[in-house]
């Protein structure tokens, strides 16, 4: 079966971010950028299900700027059969993204599609869900467990309390959650003969897809900062502090 | 301008989350309405109609909603918000929890609009503030939907009371059944201490505590103080704790009265779902940790001497 995995370029995560001066944005100008850690989990397990023989292609998408072709690089060197760019240079809200990868699920046509539980800059975790429910497929959000046997697969969730394990007819939905798997690493050779893989090119307008949004940022600032604290030297003063300056025991 | 709010639930009782998101609505202004969804839920809708400030309960019982299945709720919510027309829902929102964040944008795409997610504060009855890059920085959004989509951070919010209400009840018969996917089963971590987002004192773990063993000196802590136990990713994924535990980012968000962390270098991740906390303590041995650039109080040792030591001195 084919699989479609969704990775998105992002800061990378070990990156500090500041807020610009005039408060319209972050600042990504000379700061590293790195694929989603969620959807580097995404493109291992669709490597996995075909190293299992469940997946016989790995097609791999991701909306965003022509900078996001080294991304999709990353994941064909991981594993991926092929990808495919969808180029647009603004800012996409989540639902203009669903829509676009409606789109490209349209023209693929995969069984399964597998996409991060969130992205790390706008922490929204709303696009999977909002493809499923475009495409009209059953989701299962949060994975920690993919198990696909014939026509449906169990995907067992990350919740709140615990865990859950749902039911779903194939072509699903699937998010992933920190410990679906551990993403391996690209090899040099591998690296060197994802340049050669094909990497096709669309744009919204040649899917057909409008990018309009219902949402508009009108500021973006440092939060609080907290006040400096002090080191304490034992612990009945750490106790005596909490009780009489914090007030919190 | 009517709101609706959708319960946040197990089944048998109606979360704290729920009571936060009411006092979101609240702070929006108008009319709120609460949905409950799922089977054999009289007696939450009798507990939901007592919640200060809501007007009027929905109940949706049906097989279909048992275990809340977004495939079949988010086109019940989506089909009240178009049904209630011109008149109907100005905004739709959600605890953002495990459930509401898998439910919600389901319901945004259905209606066809953007999706506001952990808001942290209602500025107008459009514009709400919302942390992003792991709460490195704090947007301000505007919707011009025609209905407002939201999920909403329970601890951005002091929850209402939940006694005091005398909302009406009303049934909903309508029954989505998308057939697209179904329930097999749940295994639900076991505890006794408070709902770790609910705590007023939380007590974290991390990679310092080297095993999962030594997190008995956490919980000897933690019931001392009526605590919740929490643990940073690094404890999770080598295995100590289970990962509902997990504060960050990816895990839960906190903002107790005090949090205690215990042997948590403090990553931007962790920091992320803890440091709007009231005061926060830390204890390690690496006095460089980032943990102490956030910390109010900062005990610099061999955690295996101190927090015993600090379990005596209460």
């Amino acid at each position: 079966m084919k699989v479609l995995v969704a990775v998105k370029r992002v800061v990378d995560y070990n990156v500090k971010v500041r807020v610009k001066a005039d408060n319209s944005g972050v600042d990504l100008a000379n700061v590293k950028m790195s694929m989603n850690p969620f959807c580097e989990i995404a493109v291992e397990e669709a490597v996995r299900l075909k190293e299992k023989g469940v997946a016989t292609e790995i097609v791999v998408v991701s909306v965003g700027p022509s900078t996001a072709q080294e991304q999709l690089r990353t994941a064909l060197a991981l594993g991926a059969d092929r990808a495919i760019l969808v180029e647009s240079a603004e800012d996409l809200t989540s639902l203009a993204v669903a829509k676009l990868l409606k789109a490209v699920v349209d023209k693929e046509q995969p069984q399964l599609v597998i996409l991060g539980k969130q992205a790390i800059d706008s922490d929204n975790n709303q696009t999977g869900q909002m493809l499923a429910a475009l495409s009209g497929y059953g989701q299962g959000t949060f994975a920690s467990k993919v198990e696909i046997s014939g026509d449906s697969v169990a995907v067992t969730r990350e919740i709140d309390g615990g865990a859950q394990t749902v039911s779903l007819k194939l072509p699903a939905i699937v998010t992933t959650d920190l410990r679906l798997n551990e993403p391996r690493y690209a090899s040099l050779p591998n690296i060197m003969k994802a340049k050669k893989k094909p990497l096709e090119v669309l744009t919204p307008d040649a899917l057909g897809v409008s990018t309009a949004s219902t949402n508009k940022t009108l500021k973006v600032e440092a939060p609080a900062a907290r006040s400096a604290g002090i080191k304490v030297k034992s612990v009945a003063e750490l106790v005596e502090k909490l009780k009489n300056e914090a007030k919190v025991l | 301008m009517t709101i609706l709010v959708i319960a946040e639930h197990d089944n048998k009782v109606v979360a704290p989350a729920t009571l936060n998101t009411v006092a979101a609505a609240a702070k929006i202004g108008g009319d709120i309405h609460v949905l409950v969804a799922g089977q054999g839920v009289g007696a939450l809708a009798e507990a939901a109609v007592k919640i200060a400030g809501v007007s009027k309960v929905l109940v949706a019982d049906n097989a279909a909603y048992a275990h809340q299945l977004p495939e079949n709720v988010a086109p019940l919510v989506a089909a009240l918000a178009q049904e209630a027309g011109a008149t109907g829902y100005s905004h739709i929102l959600a605890a953002a929890t495990s459930n509401g964040k898998n439910i919600l944008p389901r319901v945004a795409a259905a209606l066809d609009v953007d999706q506001i997610s952990e808001i942290i504060s209602v500025e107008s009855t459009d514009t709400f503030k919302r942390p992003i890059y792991a709460g490195n920085a704090i947007a301000t959004v505007q919707s011009n939907a025609a209905v407002k989509v939201i999920t909403v951070r329970a601890t951005g919010f002091d929850p209402v009371a939940a006694e005091g209400g005398s909302a009406s009840v009303e049934a909903v018969a309508a029954a989505h059944d998308a057939g697209t996917s179904s329930f097999v089963g749940e295994e639900l971590a076991k505890s006794d201490r408070p709902e770790l987002t609910a705590a007023k004192i939380v007590v974290s773990g991390g990679r310092g505590m080297q095993n999962g063993d030594n997190f008995k000196h956490l919980y000897a802590l933690a019931d001392k103080l009526g605590a919740a136990v929490g643990a940073s990713r690094a404890a999770v994924d080598a295995g100590f704790v289970p990962n509902d535990m997990q504060v960050g980012q990816t895990g839960k968000i906190v903002a107790p009265q005090l949090y205690i962390a215990v042997g948590i270098s403090g990553a931007i991740q962790h920091l992320a779902g803890m440091k709007d906390s009231k005061v926060i303590v830390a204890i390690n041995k690496d006095e460089e940790a980032p943990i102490f650039q956030v910390a109010d109080y900062g005990l610099v040792g061999d955690l295996f001497d101190l927090v015993p030591e600090l379990a005596q001195t209460l």
